[in-house]
């Protein structure tokens, strides 16, 4: 059963979903060469928890860490520890954050300095397919409407999407149902309904779409070693469309 | 962070247990206790030894699944 929150619990998942976006934009200002994934880590669990959040990875089915730092081939799931970024790599930083028992889960893929022209690509093709799930969402609208909108913009760059990860409705639980996954024909699956809140999250391969788990039991990798890039938002379906919550907003004209 | 998708193997159940569970021997090797799904016991599809199907095993707990479908 996908749950249906009151307009009450939206505006607390937005709360911390601010947190997310906060986070986020502070990674983005801390990726350089030369910093560890270790580092970047300290940095956003002091902010989150600075601002009356905790972050809800740490714990989580044993997760040892309270982000996800995920470089290069890396698809997701990367613990943060003393690898150290370096010019031309490109990273994902996942953060879920609790707070007043709400949950809201996003992620961006940084460049480190000056990447290859493919890794830019990458990174904009996969941010291009989330929005194009974004601009999937509305009540009424299917939910494989959203996996298909995804699909058709990544492969229609050449690259590949991850079979073995989806997204996932998210409020009170990190993972709620529904399984949100990138790939699939349209009109299937659950109608979407307003007050649903769901995590859209591509994650996508430059290669081939097979991916292995390495021995660590998290840290997901591309099977032929080719880069990878992932990004996430948390959104509520609203009438007209998506209602990202995990995104600070510029004052509403 | 991204839901882990329940992963789809096959195997060949090798031995019927009570309660509709079965042990299963996955083409890898792996041998894991299988309950048949809610579907198939409605439809009553019979499972016997040695019938090859399709099983939904958790990332989580690689010794339990779900059988998903038999073949003929």
């Amino acid at each position: 059963m996908i749950a249906i929150r009151t307009d009450e619990e939206v505006a607390r998942i937005r709360e911390s979903g601010r947190l997310v976006a906060g986070a986020l934009d502070l990674a983005g200002r801390i990726v350089a060469p030369g910093v560890t994934t270790g580092a970047l880590e300290a940095e956003l669990e002091k902010y989150v928890r600075d601002h009356g959040g905790t972050p809800e990875f740490k714990g989580y089915r044993g997760y040892p860490a309270a982000i996800c730092a995920s470089v290069n081939d890396q698809v997701v799931h990367g613990i943060p520890g003393t690898r150290r970024l370096r010019e031309g790599d490109i990273v994902g930083i996942d953060v879920g954050v609790r707070k007043d028992g709400f949950v809201a889960d996003g992620a961006r893929t940084f460049p480190v300095g000056r990447v290859s022209e493919l890794a830019g690509r990458l990174i904009r093709v996969t941010e291009e397919a989330l929005g194009a799930g974004l601009g999937a969402v509305r009540d009424g609208a299917r939910l494989s409407d959203v996996s298909h909108a995804v699909q058709t913009v990544v492969e229609a760059a050449g690259f590949s999407v991850v079979r073995e990860l989806a997204g996932h409705g998210v409020g009170t639980e990190l993972h709620e149902a529904p399984e949100i996954p990138n790939f699939g024909e349209p009109g299937n699956g659950p109608p979407l309904r307003s007050g649903m809140v769901l995590a859209i999250e591509p994650m996508v391969n430059a290669g081939r779409a097979a991916v292995r788990t390495l021995p660590d039991g998290w840290t997901v990798v591309t099977a032929d070693r080719t880069l990878s890039a992932h990004f996430e938002h948390t959104v509520a379906v609203g009438p007209a469309g998506a209602d990202v919550l995990t995104e600070v907003r510029a004052v509403q004209s | 962070m991204a839901k882990q998708k329940g992963i789809t193997v096959e195997g060949v159940v090798v031995e019927a247990l009570p309660n509709a569970m079965f042990r299963v021997e996955l083409d890898n090797g792996h041998r894991v206790l299988a309950h048949i799904s809610g579907k198939m016991r409605l439809n009553y599809i019979k499972i016997l030894p040695g019938d090859k199907v399709t099983l939904e095993v958790s990332p989580y707990d690689w010794s339990r699944g779900r059988i998903t479908y038999r073949y003929k």
